[in-house]
């Protein structure tokens, strides 16, 4: 026998289910009211510094077949780099929101800031990103991943850096449609297969 | 939302404690779960830091789901239970002033979801849904009703047993967690491909909520406990230690 250790076990994931809107966008699943204040619904307020722009896309599961009840949180930093709380953000960013798929078409779509360069923890910047949650019916632990930026500098993203196989890069990078207007669009499997993470 | 500093990395996830993302008695994970592995890496900030949520955003009824469909008219129909419990991290450290989130189905095991079209009736006086933050000792409580099993197309004739979906946050982005507590004693939670994606018995038993007659209020409400723990911070004094050191 050895000591024991003073730390726990994470407690297990479960998929958020088909009815995840419920509980996390009630207005959604047509329960509007129930309370005062919906959290999620933006990720900046008016008169926030930068570009606002927006992302759409869907997420296919491994036959091609759009999710319609895919739930999607992100998070991010505000223009300067900065996550809110920190010193110095933008008080009118809060940098979280969640995203629902469209019950017909499965489009999802986020109107936000564009982040800017987040600093790392010893040195180095991470190109502008915005980190995702996604859970949906089927997805047994949420799957973490992250939309960079096809007019943004990603060659010395420390993150990107670690993956092995670039072509898979791409399946990070919002590719720009129009002016301030991007398309992400997430496999969770098969040909193109987005990259997840686990950090 | 309030301060963020730095506490330092997260301690990886250990994906044994965790379901598979692949597993075909769950038929839908079959064509959702990513077939490449997963890319790990060290936490960065993004990961690190997460949304807070203030206390006063929330009304008094948020946590009661007995009563916050009606706005406190009419209570829901069912068997009254007090859902508690802590949320500590890997570190064992409590987590204070955390946003969970719970929805569950109503007594008859039917959800008011605009996807849901099982037969058991929706009960008028009953939304499911409910949210609370935990306070300094990282305990939090939700009075409600106990959910109804419910049929679910998979394998011929599948029954979820009953089951509260739970959403935490945790402090960082990478702590986020759903999962489900089902209830002590339920014949269902063994033959629930969805329980049963949990592959480590010991990990399956801490979603499974003791009763807990000592919260339970006589002529009055049932109780069940339901502690979670979030991933800890990886803790060193050599954290700031010189390259090749
Ligand atoms: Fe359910």
């Amino acid at each position: 026998m050895v000591q024991k250790l003073d730390t726990l076990t994470e407690t297990p994931s479960q998929t958020a289910g088909p009815y995840v809107h419920i509980g996390t966008a009630p207005t959604y699943a047509g329960l509007g009211g129930i309370y005062e204040h919906e959290i999620g619904q933006t990720t900046y307020q008016d008169g926030a510094e930068g570009e606002v722009i927006e992302i759409t896309g869907t997420v296919t599961d491994g036959t091609g077949w759009v999710l319609r009840d895919a739930v999607i949180e992100v998070w991010q930093a505000d223009a300067s780099g900065r996550f809110a709380g920190q010193e110095g953000a933008d008080p009118k960013v809060t940098g979280w929101a969640r995203v629902c798929a469209d019950p017909e078409s499965g489009e999802w779509r986020l109107g936000t800031i564009k982040p800017g360069p987040v600093p790392m923890r010893g040195g180095g910047w991470q190109a502008p990103h915005i980190v995702l949650w996604i859970v949906a019916r089927g997805i047994n632990t949420g799957l973490q991943s992250r939309i960079y930026f096809e007019d943004e500098a990603n060659g010395d993203d420390p993150v990107l850096a670690r993956i092995e196989q670039r072509p898979r890069v791409d399946t990070l990078i919002a590719k720009k449609t129009g002016d301030g207007r991007y398309r992400f669009d997430i496999r969770l499997q098969g040909a193109g297969e987005t990259v997840f993470f686990d950090m | 939302m309030t301060a963020t500093r730095d506490l330092g990395p997260l301690i990886p996830r250990n994906r044994d404690a965790h379901p598979p993302a692949y597993d075909p008695d769950y038929k839908t994970s079959v064509f959702r779960s990513p077939h490449l592995p997963l890319i790990s890496m060290e936490s960065t900030p993004s990961e690190e830091t997460g949304p807070r949520f203030g206390h006063a955003r929330l009304g008094p009824l948020d946590n009661n789901l007995i009563l916050n469909w009606t706005k406190g008219a009419a209570p829901a129909v069912g068997e009254r239970i007090l859902m508690h419990g802590r949320v500590l991290d890997e570190n064992a450290r409590p987590v204070p002033d955390t946003l969970i989130e719970i929805w569950q189905a109503n007594a008859g095991g039917r959800y008011r979801h605009i996807k849901d079209t099982y037969f058991a009736p929706l009960d008028p006086n009953f939304g499911g849904c409910g949210r609370t933050i935990t306070d300094e000792n990282g305990c939090y409580e939700f009075l409600t009703i106990r959910p109804g099993a419910y049929p679910w197309p998979n394998r011929g004739n599948e029954w979820r047993p009953m089951h509260v979906h739970v959403s935490v946050f945790g402090h960082s982005f990478g702590q986020r967690l759903i999962t489900q507590m089902y209830f002590e004693g339920d014949p269902l939670i063994a033959r629930c491909p969805i329980a049963n994606t949990v592959k480590d018995r010991g990990q399956l038993d801490r979603l499974v909520a003791p009763l807990d007659l000592g919260r339970a209020r006589p002529m009055d409400f049932l109780a069940y406990k339901f502690d979670i723990v979030l991933r800890g911070r990886r803790q060193t004094m050599f954290e700031n230690k010189l390259e090749g050191m």
